[in-house]
C-alpha cells in the first residue's frame, strides 16, 4: 500500500489502511510522515479520552464497558492501549485486546465496525505512552471515530503523559487506594478531569471517594482530619498543586464509582465524559488547551527537526564545534549562533 | 526498511488448552517481538479482525480440537473479507495436528506447523527467517 | 533401629567410601531435582524418615491415614479399573467403539464429549462449526443418549463422564436412560467430572462464574445422596492442573484445596458429610518422574484423611478415603518417534497402580497426532493388563511402603502442599471456598501454575531438561501412523438429527420444563428436578445451558499470560 491508497483509505474508512499508517508512523517510516501531514486537515473532531491508573484497578475493563456504552449511544470508538515494553529485549506482550468481551454473542466489540482496536508497546519509554500515541491518536481522528480512548501503560509509574494527548483524563482507582503515599508520589492523582473508584462492590469505596476529594480540597473536613495524620506534609504538597490545577479550570472533577465488571456506574462515567466535552468546548477551554499542546509539539518537531539535520549535513560539523567548545575556544552560544546561521542558509527540504 | 515485529498469538474455537499459547507468547516476547495473545474461545472473524488492525506481520493459530482444516481456512479468508492480505503475513499453525494434512494446510498458505514438542527456539528462528523473506524488511529486535 | 547407629555408619560411609570415590569421578550433575524441582539427595536412610511414625503416618491399608490404599486388600482383592476415555463423532460412532472394548476387556466406559457439548452448546450454534464430533461425541439430546447407550446394560456396567459446565444435563440423561431401561436409580453407577473449580485454573471450559458454578455443583450433591447414592458426583480434578504445566505439588495441593471448599460448600447446603463422602473421587494425573508420583498419590490419601475427619468431622471411615482415577500424562506424550510413548505411558501407568490408583486410563502413543486409532488404543489397553497379569505388582500392597526414599517425599510434597493450602486458606480469611475463589479472581492459580510452565519449557529449551526423541536423541522420520479421522459428514448428520428431534418433540412440554428450570435457578432453588425434567421433554444441551447462563450470567477469565 502507497501513501495516496493509505490517505485515501484512512479518509474513506478502510480499517486496513489505519492500521498499515499506524504501523508507518509507530516505525518512524517516512511515509509516516508523509501521511501525518496529507490527514491533518481532517484532525480536530474527535474526543480524545486517556485512561490511566494503577495496576490491576480495572482500567481494560472500563474501556471494554466504556466503548459498549459509547457504541450504545451511537459513537464511533478508536482505542490505543498501550502495554509496558522491555527496553532490554524490546519484546512486548500486548494483552488489552483480549480483556475486550468474550465469548459472549450479544457483545461483539473485536468485530463491531464502529470501533478500532490498536494494541501498541511502550518500547521502554517512561510516562505510560509509546512515543507515536499522539500520531496514532490522529490517525484515528482523521478516519473519523466520535471517541477516542487511550488506555495508559499502567504499571503505576508517573503515567501523567497523557495529558498531553488526552482532552479528558480518567484516573481510575480501586477502594482501599487512599493512604498510600505511593499513589501521591505518581502524581497522577493532579491530573485527572474525572475520576472512577473502580470496584466499587469490594467495600471502602466511599473511604476512598472521600479521600480523592480531600485531595482535590473539596471536602474541607476530611481535608482536616488528613491534616492530622503522619504524612500531613506529603498531602500538603500535593494539594496545593492540586489546587492551582483546579482554580485554573473551573472544573470540578466528579468522583464516579463503578463496578466495571458489570457494568455499573458506566452511563454515570460515560455521562461525565460527554459532560467535560461540552464544558471544555463552551469555555474554550478545547481549543485553547489543543492550541497549547500543538505549541509544544512543534517545538519538539523543531528540535527534531534539528537533530536530524545535524545529523546528516556536511555543512556545519557538530561534533567539531564540541571540540572547540570544550577546549574552550568558543562558548556555547557562539556556537549555537554559528550553526544556527549556516543551517538556516542552508536549510531545504 | 527496518520494523518490529508483531506477532498475533491466536486461540480459535472452543477449546481450552493454552499452555502451548501462552508459553509460546511470552518465549516470543523474550526473543524480542512484540506479541498480541487473542485469549481463549475466539472465533475466526475476531482473530481477523484483530490481525487486521493490529497490522501483525505474523499471524499463530493454535488449535487442539482437530478442527484447523474448518478454521484455519475461515480466519484467512476472514482476514481478505476485512481488506488484509493474509498473503503478506507469515501464518503459523500449531497444535496436535495430523502429519498427512500438512499439506492440505499447506496449500491454504500456511507457512510453518509446529506439532507438540517443537522446541520453541525453533519457531522463534523460522519467523526471523521467514518474515524478511515474505516482506520485504529487515527484523528490528 | 538406632538412629544415632545409623548416623555413625553413614558418617563413616562418606568418609571412607563416598568422598574418595567422589573425587575420582564425580557425579553427572551438581544438582538432581526432580519435576517439581524438589532437590533429590544421593541417598536416603532411616535418619531422613526418623521424624515419621510407622503407625500413625504410614500404617496399614483400608486403616487411617490410609498411605498405603483405602482397602485392606487392595489389588489382591480386586484389579483397579481400567477405564479407557473413548468417544468421537456421531453417539453411533461411539457406541460401537464402546462395544468393541467391553469386547476387549474393559471393565468400565469412559466418555470423551465433543467441544461444543463441553461448553453447554448445540451442534447447530455458530461457534460450533468445525468442531462437532471431532475430539468426542455430540450430544444434543436425549436422542444421542439413547443411541449412545444402546445395548448397554447401565445395572452392569459403570461411566464415566469427562463434562463440568453441563455436568447436571448429562446426569439426568444418564438417569433419564437408567429409568427407561428400568434399572433402579440406587443401582446407576458411574461418574460426572462435575469440577468446574480447576476448569477456572487450568482447563478453561468456563461458561458460569465461579460462585453460581459451585452452586450448581452442590445442587447435584444434594440431588445425588438423595437419588443415586451410587454414582461419583465428582471427580475432583488434578489432572487438567498438571497438563497445564503445574507442577507435582501444585497438583496435589490445588485439587486438595478445590475438594476441601466443594465439601464447605456443601455442609454450608447443611449436606450430611458421611453422606455425601463416598460420592467424592478424584482424579490425577501420573507423569514422568515415577517416584514423586508415587509419593503424591500416598501424600494425597494421607490428606485427605486428616482434613476429612479433624477438619470437617466426617465420623465414617469410608468418608476419610481418597479414591482416585488415573490418567497417564497426556503432555508427556511426543509427536516425535510416538512408540516411545508406550514406555512412558508404562512408566506413568506402574506409577499409579504403585500409588493405589481405583482406576486408570492409559493414553495411546498415537495422542500427539490425533485421536488415537483402534490399534493404539489397544496397545494402551494392553500396557494396564501386562501390569496387572504378568508384572507381579498388584501381588501385594504398596510394595514401596517403607521405601526410605519414598517415604521421605511422601512426606516432603506433603509439606509443600500443606503450605499451598495455609495460603489458600488466608486468602479466604480461614475458609477453603472462599480462598479458592479468592485465588481465581485474583489469578493466584493461573500464575502459579503458568510460571511453572514456562520454568519448565526453559529448561528444556537450554537442554537442562531432556525429552528422549524431541532435544536429545532425535532422528529424522517419516511417520506412518495410521490415524483416525472423524467423517465430516457428522457435523450435517448431528444438525438434521437436531432439527428433527426439535419438531418431532412436544415443544410446550420444554417450555414449561424450562420455565421451571428457569423459576428455580432465580429462586435459589436446586435446579436438578427441572433440568431432568427438561431433559426426559427433549430439550437440548444447549437450551438448557442457555436459561442457566441467562440467570447467572457468563464468565471472562482474568488473563495471566
Amino acid at each position: 500500500m502507497d501513501v495516496d491508497k493509505i490517505v485515501e483509505g484512512i479518509l474513506s474508512g478502510n480499517k486496513r489502511a489505519l492500521a498499515r499508517a499506524i504501523t508507518f508512523v509507530e516505525n518512524e517510516y517516512p511515509e509516516g510522515k508523509e501521511i501525518l501531514k496529507r490527514i491533518f486537515p481532517k484532525t480536530g473532531n474527535a474526543h480524545i479520552i486517556g485512561i490511566t491508573g494503577f495496576p490491576g484497578v480495572g482500567k481494560s475493563t472500563i474501556v471494554s464497558k466504556l466503548t459498549q456504552e459509547f457504541r450504545a449511544r451511537g459513537k464511533t470508538v478508536g482505542i490505543v492501549a498501550i502495554d509496558p515494553g522491555s527496553p532490554f529485549t524490546g519484546g512486548a506482550l500486548l494483552g488489552d485486546r483480549l480483556r475486550m468481551d468474550g465469548l459472549d454473542s450479544s457483545k461483539k466489540l473485536w468485530i463491531d465496525p464502529g470501533v478500532f482496536f490498536r494494541s501498541m508497546s511502550s518500547r521502554g519509554r517512561a510516562g505510560g505512552l509509546a512515543a507515536k500515541t499522539g500520531d496514532t491518536v490522529r490517525l484515528m481522528d482523521a478516519f473519523g471515530f466520535d471517541m477516542i480512548l487511550v488506555e495508559t501503560v499502567g504499571a503505576g509509574q508517573s503515567e501523567v503523559d497523557v495529558i498531553e494527548v488526552a482532552d479528558t483524563s480518567i484516573v481510575a482507582l480501586m477502594p482501599e487506594m487512599g493512604d498510600d503515599i505511593q499513589i501521591n508520589k505518581a502524581g497522577i492523582l493532579e491530573i485527572g478531569d474525572i475520576y472512577v473508584v473502580n470496584k466499587a462492590d469490594l467495600g471502602g469505596a466511599e473511604k476512598t471517594e472521600r479521600w480523592i476529594k480531600a485531595m482535590l480540597m473539596m471536602d474541607q473536613e476530611a481535608v482536616e482530619i488528613l491534616s492530622k495524620t503522619t504524612h500531613a506534609q506529603e498531602y500538603e504538597v500535593q494539594t496545593g498543586r492540586i489546587f492551582d490545577k483546579i482554580s485554573r479550570a473551573g472544573w470540578t472533577p466528579p468522583v464516579i464509582k463503578t463496578v466495571a465488571d458489570r457494568g455499573e456506574g458506566i452511563p454515570e462515567l460515560a455521562d461525565a465524559i460527554e459532560k467535560h466535552f461540552e464544558y471544555l468546548k463552551n469555555t474554550g477551554k478545547l481549543l485553547e488547551t489543543r492550541k497549547h499542546r500543538l505549541s509544544r509539539e512543534m517545538i519538539e518537531i523543531l528540535v527534531q527537526e534539528i537533530k536530524n539535520y545535524l545529523k546528516k549535513t556536511d555543512k556545519v560539523n557538530f561534533q567539531e564545534m564540541v571540540e572547540k567548545v570544550s577546549k574552550n575556544d568558543l562558548d556555547p552560544h557562539t556556537a549555537v549562533e554559528k550553526m544556527m546561521k549556516s543551517i538556516l542558509k542552508d536549510y531545504k527540504d | 526498511m527496518e520494523k518490529k515485529v508483531r506477532v498475533l498469538v491466536a486461540k480459535v474455537g472452543l477449546d481450552g488448552h493454552d499452555r502451548g499459547a501462552k508459553v509460546v507468547a511470552r518465549f516470543l516476547r523474550d526473543a524480542g517481538f512484540e506479541v498480541i495473545y487473542t485469549g481463549l474461545h475466539r472465533t475466526p472473524q475476531e482473530v481477523a479482525m484483530a490481525a487486521v488492525q493490529e497490522d501483525v506481520d505474523v499471524i499463530g493459530i493454535s488449535l487442539h480440537s482437530g478442527a484447523h482444516m474448518t478454521l484455519v481456512p475461515k480466519v484467512l479468508n476472514f482476514i481478505r473479507e476485512y481488506g488484509g492480505d493474509p498473503d503478506e503475513m507469515v501464518v503459523l499453525v500449531g497444535g496436535i495436528v495430523p502429519e498427512d494434512e500438512f499439506d492440505g494446510l499447506k496449500a491454504l498458505g500456511v507457512d510453518g506447523i509446529f506439532i507438540p514438542g517443537t522446541p520453541i527456539s525453533e519457531i522463534v528462528d523460522f519467523i526471523k527467517e521467514t518474515v524478511p523473506k515474505k516482506k520485504g524488511m529487515k527484523v528490528k529486535s | 533401629m538406632d538412629v544415632d547407629e545409623v548416623r555413625k555408619k553413614r558418617e563413616e560411609w562418606d568418609k571412607k567410601c563416598l568422598r574418595p570415590f567422589l573425587e575420582k569421578s564425580g557425579e553427572r550433575q551438581e544438582k538432581f531435582e526432580n519435576l517439581s524441582w524438589i532437590e533429590i539427595d544421593r541417598i536416603y536412610d532411616p535418619s531422613d524418615i526418623e521424624h515419621l511414625s510407622f503407625t500413625d503416618d504410614i500404617g496399614y491399608p483400608g486403616d487411617y491415614p490410609f498411605t498405603r490404599g483405602v482397602y485392606p486388600t487392595m489389588y489382591r482383592g480386586r484389579l483397579w479399573t481400567m477405564r479407557q476415555f473413548s468417544g468421537f463423532g456421531a453417539a453411533e460412532d461411539t457406541n460401537q467403539r464402546w462395544k468393541l472394548l467391553l469386547k476387549e476387556g474393559q471393565t468400565g466406559l469412559s466418555t470423551a464429549f465433543d467441544f461444543p457439548t463441553l461448553m453447554g452448546l448445540d451442534s447447530d450454534d455458530p461457534l460450533s462449526d468445525g468442531e462437532v464430533g471431532k475430539v468426542g461425541v455430540a450430544i444434543d439430546t436425549l436422542k444421542d443418549f439413547q443411541i449412545l447407550f444402546d445395548g448397554i446394560p447401565l445395572d452392569k456396567v459403570s461411566t464415566s463422564f469427562t463434562i463440568n459446565p453441563p455436568a447436571a444435563i448429562i446426569l439426568a440423561m444418564y438417569t433419564a436412560i437408567g429409568d427407561a431401561q428400568g434399572v433402579p436409580r440406587d443401582q446407576l453407577r458411574g461418574t460426572i467430572q462435575n469440577d468446574m473449580l480447576k476448569e477456572f485454573h487450568a482447563q478453561n471450559t468456563l461458561v458460569l462464574p465461579p460462585e453460581p458454578s459451585v452452586k450448581v455443583i452442590t445442587d447435584i450433591f444434594e440431588w445425588g445422596v438423595e437419588n443415586v447414592p451410587k454414582f461419583n458426583l465428582i471427580s475432583i480434578s488434578g489432572y487438567h492442573i498438571r497438563e497445564a504445566g503445574s507442577t507435582a505439588v501444585q497438583e496435589l495441593a490445588f485439587t486438595i484445596a478445590d475438594g476441601m471448599a466443594y465439601v464447605e460448600a456443601a455442609i454450608e447446603r447443611g449436606i450430611d458429610i458421611d453422606k455425601l463422602a463416598p460420592q467424592l473421587s478424584f482424579f490425577f494425573n501420573s507423569h514422568n518422574d515415577f517416584f514423586e508420583e508415587i509419593a503424591k498419590f500416598r501424600a494425597a490419601r494421607r490428606m485427605w484423611a486428616k482434613i476429612m475427619r479433624d477438619e470437617y468431622g466426617a465420623k465414617d471411615p469410608r468418608s476419610w478415603w481418597l479414591k482416585f482415577h488415573t490418567q497417564t500424562a497426556g503432555c508427556s506424550l511426543t509427536a516425535q518417534q510416538p512408540l516411545n510413548n508406550i514406555v512412558r505411558t508404562t512408566i506413568q501407568a506402574m506409577a499409579a497402580v504403585l500409588g493405589g490408583t481405583q482406576s486408570l486410563h492409559t493414553n495411546s502413543f498415537d495422542e500427539a497426532w490425533a485421536l488415537p486409532s483402534e490399534e493404539a488404543v489397544r496397545v494402551a489397553l494392553r500396557t494396564q493388563q501386562i501390569i496387572a497379569y504378568e508384572s507381579g505388582i498388584p501381588s501385594t500392597i504398596d510394595p514401596l511402603g517403607g521405601s526410605y526414599y519414598v517415604e521421605w517425599l511422601t512426606d516432603k510434597v506433603e509439606k509443600l502442599a500443606w503450605d499451598y493450602i495455609e495460603r489458600i486458606r488466608k486468602m479466604g480469611e480461614g475458609s477453603m471456598l472462599r480462598g479458592v475463589f479468592a485465588g481465581i479472581e485474583n489469578g493466584f492459580f493461573v500464575k502459579e501454575i503458568t510460571n511453572a510452565a514456562a520454568r519448565f519449557q526453559r529448561e528444556v529449551e537450554e537442554g537442562k531438561r531432556t525429552i528422549v526423541g524431541v532435544n536429545k536423541f532425535t532422528i529424522e522420520e517419516q511417520l506412518k501412523i495410521p490415524i483416525l479421522k472423524v467423517d465430516p459428514e457428522v457435523q450435517r448428520r448431528q444438525i438434521e438429527r437436531l432439527k428433527k428431534v426439535k419438531a418431532e418433540r412436544d415443544n410446550v412440554a420444554v417450555k414449561e420444563a424450562l420455565d421451571w428450570l428457569r423459576s428455580a435457578a432465580e429462586n435459589d432453588e436446586n435446579v436438578m428436578r427441572p433440568i431432568l425434567e427438561a431433559v426426559k421433554a427433549y430439550a437440548s444441551v444447549g437450551e438448557i445451558m442457555g436459561v442457566l447462563k441467562s440467570v447467572y450470567g457468563t464468565y471472562k477469565k482474568p488473563i495471566i499470560i
